[in-house]
């Protein structure tokens, strides 16, 4: 069926490959089936071609010759009913020759494998005749193997004997030579002790010890070891007076310990002994380190005092511990406490004489020497620290660091303050200093930069020096108290705030100083201060505060004062400050103005003729501070003004509100009118709180000024009485003042309202009162 | 209870002299002196009732002068003395006298016709302080607890002690010192002390605070530099014998122990300018008056320095009224230093304060524009000093 099936596969495949095998159908079974799986083989890698054709043959097609359900009769129906008689001939002919070829294919194969089973079989055969060789050999090599074996025994057995012999002779010789070296053992030592050479002999001894301590009841070895111990006991004589002598230094006496530990000497004893000479070495470094201090010679600097005693008592202390652990380990925690006591005690004198030799570097400024000095003393005392962690010596070294950089901070608070103070004094002197002609001094506001900028440069440098203290290289720099608390309470509470603070108290000071009268301060510097106190609330504090929060990453949990807290103080200060410079500004145009009213005879004056001199010096002075002030502060605010406020037009309104408003007090009606007016005035003014507040601008400020002497005058005028000229001298006055001051203020108003009073006052005290003719007032004024 | 609202009392012309009828201890009344250069001035005698809130007043005329100062007699009801302007022909002296009011005006008990003004009364002119020698009178001040027989009064810089004798209508000067040094000295403020057997008077003359022994007339202390300007008052506290109290141009109240006078025992700065006047509450002395040229009178409350026990505790089981006082919490724990309160009732520079004689809860107040206020202390406050 299947090789019908091989055979109507050719006429099928006629563009296919041409060298189908012919299919000879009788074939062993196998081999048919073979030849069909090289065949299905073959079409099943075109079968995988063709599939991959769109519209291919359907796999099911009973009449594709190459699929699985090939169906023969269906396949020569098909061709019976759809080809015409000339291509069925073409299809038998190709299908023929097709068969034809495939048969011949099929045959060279089976020929093929014949001829292999054939040379396969012969192999096999020649195989069996080479292996049954071998066999042979192998049985006589056993055979020879076997004789071997008894030969050798047969030799073991005849020198079994001897063998005996010599190894008991080997055993008697080692004996011999044992005793030969104990009974030689003495000579030896002695030899030895008389060399020098301690080491040898109390490796000599030890060796023989034991045996003589066993073998002591024998006549021999007991003389031997009499000997011994005798030669023994002057050896530790001499390592003992070599020990106590000292002058070797410290590992040739550890040598000694060890030899005399190795002799059977004490240990107790000689751990009392040991810790005593150490004592007395390491006291003399001490001594040494204490003459360096002295009352006054030269002393090293700083570095070179921690590092000698860093290499002199520390690497000494050291090299005790050291030798001290390795010899003395079988001691147990008693011995180790013995040496933690000693190395505290030691430890706790060494500290004192580097806290004295630190103390003395407190005033010093060079930060950086005193940190590489104790960074050395702090890392030299990491090793015995390391050591003796029971004397606790890294602790307390880790105390001093932490000490010193404290008081550091409290010295650099210190010089902080003092080059504040001293900048204040440069200012003081710059201000006395009398002006050289054609040589202005500097002005405020170079002067203010100048403080600011120095107090900020040494702020800086501070911060600077005692950064010195955290850096990575430093030893002690991860320690926590430099990790936390030294940036935060140290650092920024303690130094930075710390000195915002005192300069804020210093500043306002000189608000609450007793010399009231005004000498004490010169009002310049106290404008200065309270323009510093104002900046350092608007940027410096913050500014610093995040120098230092960057500088020193604080890490400490503790409360800080915020940045708002420090404003407002400065802010404060600043207020204060420039109030009080309002007062005594005040204080000093009042004074000019009270004693000219108070000194002068009212009642008898001439008809004015001239505003008054002290007037005029009244409004130069303002004018002065306007300057003054306007260095340091800002323009401000003022009340909208009406709207041509030219001094002209100013003039002429002012006068002739003033005739109007005061016109019916000066005729001589009721007296309520008086009061009657002035009341309803005041009804509609607002109170005037003359020693107010002022806010940080110029206006602000001189319009407190202005208030606060305008108040003396009125206060001052109520005080007298007035004749006719007086009151006409008083109108010209205020009418002069009224021309010049009302330019200062925030509010004309209240120069008007003031000065108003001020007229009006002095109407009351005149008992004659002619007021002058307004145009008048004006001539004089503009005269004047 | 809302304190009562403060009395008003309006004066025609300007006014500085202000006093309580010292030697009146049951009704309460003020004496004012007014100043005018063109009017005849007039000492007003406010009666206040205190039931019923109500003022009576007895305008008593003083030819003289404009008052500057006025001062009564603490024994005699109807004798009073003032310092005064005379204006003559362009010279201006100040000059004192002791004075006599009509008797039925003594005690003023009586209502005053509406039309008081035109059948004002004369003051009887009992003595002048004569002052020729001795230039400007600034003061007047009388011996507190003595008889009303002896006055000091203040001239430029002498300090003059007149005995009255023939029922006052003869002043003796006997004795007198004067102040020497740079300048022009000049007494601005005197105050006679309760206090050892009245025997020492403080004087107040530019910025500095003198004490005087009356018997020999010499200096017994000098507070140099007591305020930064000029001192404008004093007064000494009723109850401890060293305490005084001072104010002056640099809007500060100072209280001294006259045993120290390095430094201020405490210092106030509450008002805004110059304080013209301060007193001590006669039985409480730790409430404190003060008045200003800021218009404002300020009661403070010193209890730090008072004669009363400070700090000490209130029981605690308060009377049942309790919930009455709007400051109940403080009542519970011991009042601090503070301002109790300040009064605004004023338009003008408030020159002079002073308590009433006859009830401590009472003080009366005189701005320049001739107000009188008169105002009490707050109720809770009393209630707290009482209980």
């Amino acid at each position: 069926m299947s090789g019908a099936a091989a055979a109507a596969a050719g006429p099928n495949l006629g563009p296919g490959p041409g060298d189908s095998p012919e299919g000879p159908e009788a074939e062993a079974p196998e081999r048919r089936r073979k030849a069909h799986g090289m065949l299905k083989l073959y079409y099943g890698l075109s079968e995988g071609e063709t599939t991959g054709h769109p519209g291919g043959p359907d796999p099911l097609d009973p009449t594709d010759l190459n699929g699985a359900h090939f169906d023969p009769e269906v396949y020569l129906d098909k061709l019976r009913r759809e080809c015409p008689l000339a291509q069925l001939m073409d299809s038998e002919t190709d299908m023929v020759r097709q068969i034809r070829a495939l048969d011949s294919d099929m045959q060279t194969l089976v020929y093929e494998n014949y001829n292999k089973f054939i040379s396969a079989t012969d192999t096999i055969r020649k195989m069996k005749n080479d292996f049954r060789k071998m066999e042979d050999e192998m049985d006589r090599l056993a055979t020879n193997m076997a004789v071997i074996t008894n030969f050798s025994a047969r030799i073991s057995a005849t020198l079994q004997d001897r063998h005996e012999r010599i190894t008991k002779l080997a055993g008697v010789h080692a004996l011999l030579r044992k005793l030969q070296f104990l009974f030689e053992l003495p000579s030896r030592l002695t030899k030895c002790v008389e060399l020098g050479a301690y080491g040898q002999a109390v490796r000599y001894q030890g060796r023989a010890r034991a045996v003589l301590q066993q073998y002591q009841h024998l006549p021999s070895f007991r003389a031997i070891q009499d000997d011994c111990q005798v030669i023994t006991a002057r050896l530790a004589q001499q390592l003992r007076q070599r020990f106590r002598e000292g002058g070797s230094g410290a590992p040739e006496q550890a040598e000694c310990v060890e030899l005399l530990l190795a002799l059977g000497e004490p240990a107790e004893e000689l751990c009392e002994e040991f810790l005593l000479h150490a004592r007395g070495r390491l006291e003399e470094e001490l001594s040494s380190l204490e003459a360096e201090l002295g009352p006054s010679p030269p002393a090293p600097d700083v570095l070179e005092f921690t590092d000698r005693g860093g290499s002199g008592f520390v690497g000494g202390l050291c090299q005790v511990a050291a030798a001290y652990q390795e010899l003395f380990a079988a001691q147990g925690p008693a011995g180790a406490e013995k040496l933690a006591a000693f190395a505290r005690e030691l430890g706790g004198r060494y500290f004192e004489l580097v806290e004295r030799r630190l103390a003395q570097e407190q005033g010093g400024s060079d930060n950086s020497l005193l940190v590489r000095a104790l960074d050395r003393f702090h890392r030299r005392l990491r090793a015995p620290g390391a050591l003796l962690a029971a004397a606790g010596l890294s602790e307390a070294a880790t105390e001093i660091v932490e000490r010193v950089a404290r008081e550091r901070l409290g010295h650099h608070l210190q010089g902080l303050r003092a080059s504040f103070l001293g900048c204040l004094t440069d200012v003081r002197q710059a201000l006395a200093a009398p002006r050289l002609a054609g040589k202005e001094g500097p002005s405020l506001a170079e002067l203010l930069a100048n403080v600011a900028s120095s107090i900020l440069s040494h702020i800086k440098a501070s911060l600077a020096s005692v950064h010195l203290f955290t850096a990575k290289e430093v030893s002690f720099s991860n320690k926590p108290y430099f990790r936390g608390k030294f940036c935060s309470q140290g650092v920024r509470e303690g130094l930075i705030v710390g000195f915002i603070r005192s300069m804020c108290q210093t500043a306002q000071s000189f608000c609450d100083s007793p010399g009231e009268k005004g000498g004490a301060t010169p009002p310049a510097l106290l404008l200065l201060l309270s323009r510093l106190c104002l900046d350092y609330e608007t940027a410096t504090i913050s500014y610093i505060l995040t120098l230092t929060d960057e500088q020193f990453l604080v890490q400490d949990q503790s409360p800080v004062t915020p940045v708002s807290t420090l404003c407002a103080e400065a802010r404060e200060t600043a207020r204060r400050l420039l109030t009080h410079y309002v007062k005594v500004q005040g204080l000093v145009i009042s004074q000019m103005l009270r004693k000219s009213v108070e000194t002068r005879d009212w009642l008898s004056t001439l008809e004015p003729r001239n505003v008054r001199a002290v007037m005029k010096r009244v409004v130069e002075d303002t004018t002065a501070i306007d300057v003054q002030v306007g260095l340091l502060y800002e323009e401000g605010v003022r009340k909208a003004q009406s709207s041509d406020s030219s001094k002209r037009t100013f003039s002429v309104y002012s006068s002739s509100r003033q005739q109007g408003r005061y016109a019916p007090s000066y005729t001589p009606s009721a007296p309520m009118d008086t009061n009657l007016l002035s009341n309803i005035q005041k009804l509609f003014s607002e109170r005037i709180d003359v020693f107010s507040p002022v806010e940080f601008n110029k206006v602000s400020v001189l319009t407190g000024i202005i208030k606060i002497s305008l108040k003396t005058l009125l206060e001052c005028v109520r005080l007298r009485t007035f004749g006719r000229f007086g009151l006409q001298q008083v109108q010209v006055d205020c009418h002069f003042l009224q021309l010049y001051l009302w330019r200062f203020v925030a509010d004309e108003e209240l120069v008007h309202l003031l000065l108003d009073e001020v007229v009006a006052s002095a109407a009351l005290r005149c008992p004659d009162p002619v007021p002058m003719e307004p145009s008048v007032v004006e001539v004089i004024c503009e005269r004047g | 209870m809302e304190d009562d609202a403060p009395v008003i009392y309006g004066l025609e012309f300007q006014a500085r002299a202000l006093t309580p009828q010292t030697a009146e201890t049951d009704a309460i009344r003020f004496l004012v002196g007014t100043q005018s250069l063109k009017y005849d001035n007039q000492i007003h005698i406010i009666d206040f009732d205190d039931e019923n809130n109500i003022i009576n007043k007895n305008v008593l005329l003083h030819q003289a002068g404009e008052i500057w100062h006025i001062s009564a007699s603490p024994a005699d009801k109807g004798v009073l003395a003032t310092c005064y302007n005379k204006t003559s022909d362009s010279r201006v002296q100040a000059c004192a006298a002791v004075w006599r009011m009509p008797k039925e005006l003594e005690s003023g008990g009586h209502e005053s016709p509406d039309d008081s003004a035109s059948t004002a009364q004369t003051l009887e002119l009992l003595c002048h302080l004569d002052n020729t020698a001795h230039g400007n009178v600034a003061c007047v001040t009388w011996e507190p607890m003595g008889d009303g027989k002896k006055v000091i009064s203040l001239a430029d810089n002498h300090i003059l002690l007149w005995d009255l004798q023939a029922s006052s209508s003869q002043a003796v000067l006997a004795s007198s010192a004067a102040l020497e040094g740079k300048g022009q000295l000049k007494f601005t403020v005197g105050r006679w002390s309760p206090h050892h057997n009245c025997t020492q008077v403080a004087t107040a003359s530019d910025t500095t605070l003198r004490g005087w022994d009356t018997r020999s007339m010499s200096q017994i202390y000098c507070i140099e530099n007591a305020h930064g300007q000029l001192v404008r008052d004093l007064d000494f506290n009723p109850n401890k014998q060293y305490y005084l109290a001072s104010c002056g141009d640099d809007c500060k109240v100072k209280f001294w122990d006259t045993r120290n006078v390095s430094e201020p025992v405490k210092t106030l700065e509450e008002h805004s300018h110059w304080v013209w006047s301060v007193r001590y509450n006669h039985s409480h002395d730790q409430l404190v008056l003060t008045g200003s040229s800021d218009s404002r009178v300020i009661l403070s409350n010193m209890v730090s320095i008072s004669s009363e026990p400070f700090g000490h505790l209130v029981d605690d089981d308060d009377v049942s009224d309790s919930e009455e006082h709007h400051a109940e919490e403080k009542s519970k724990e011991p009042l601090q230093d503070n301002v109790i309160a300040t009064y605004e009732e004023h338009e003008d520079s408030v020159y002079a304060v002073d308590w009433a004689s006859a009830d401590p809860w009472l003080f009366a107040s005189l701005s320049y524009d001739g107000r009188l206020v008169i105002n009490r202390v707050p109720r809770a406050l009393k209630y707290h000093i009482l209980l």
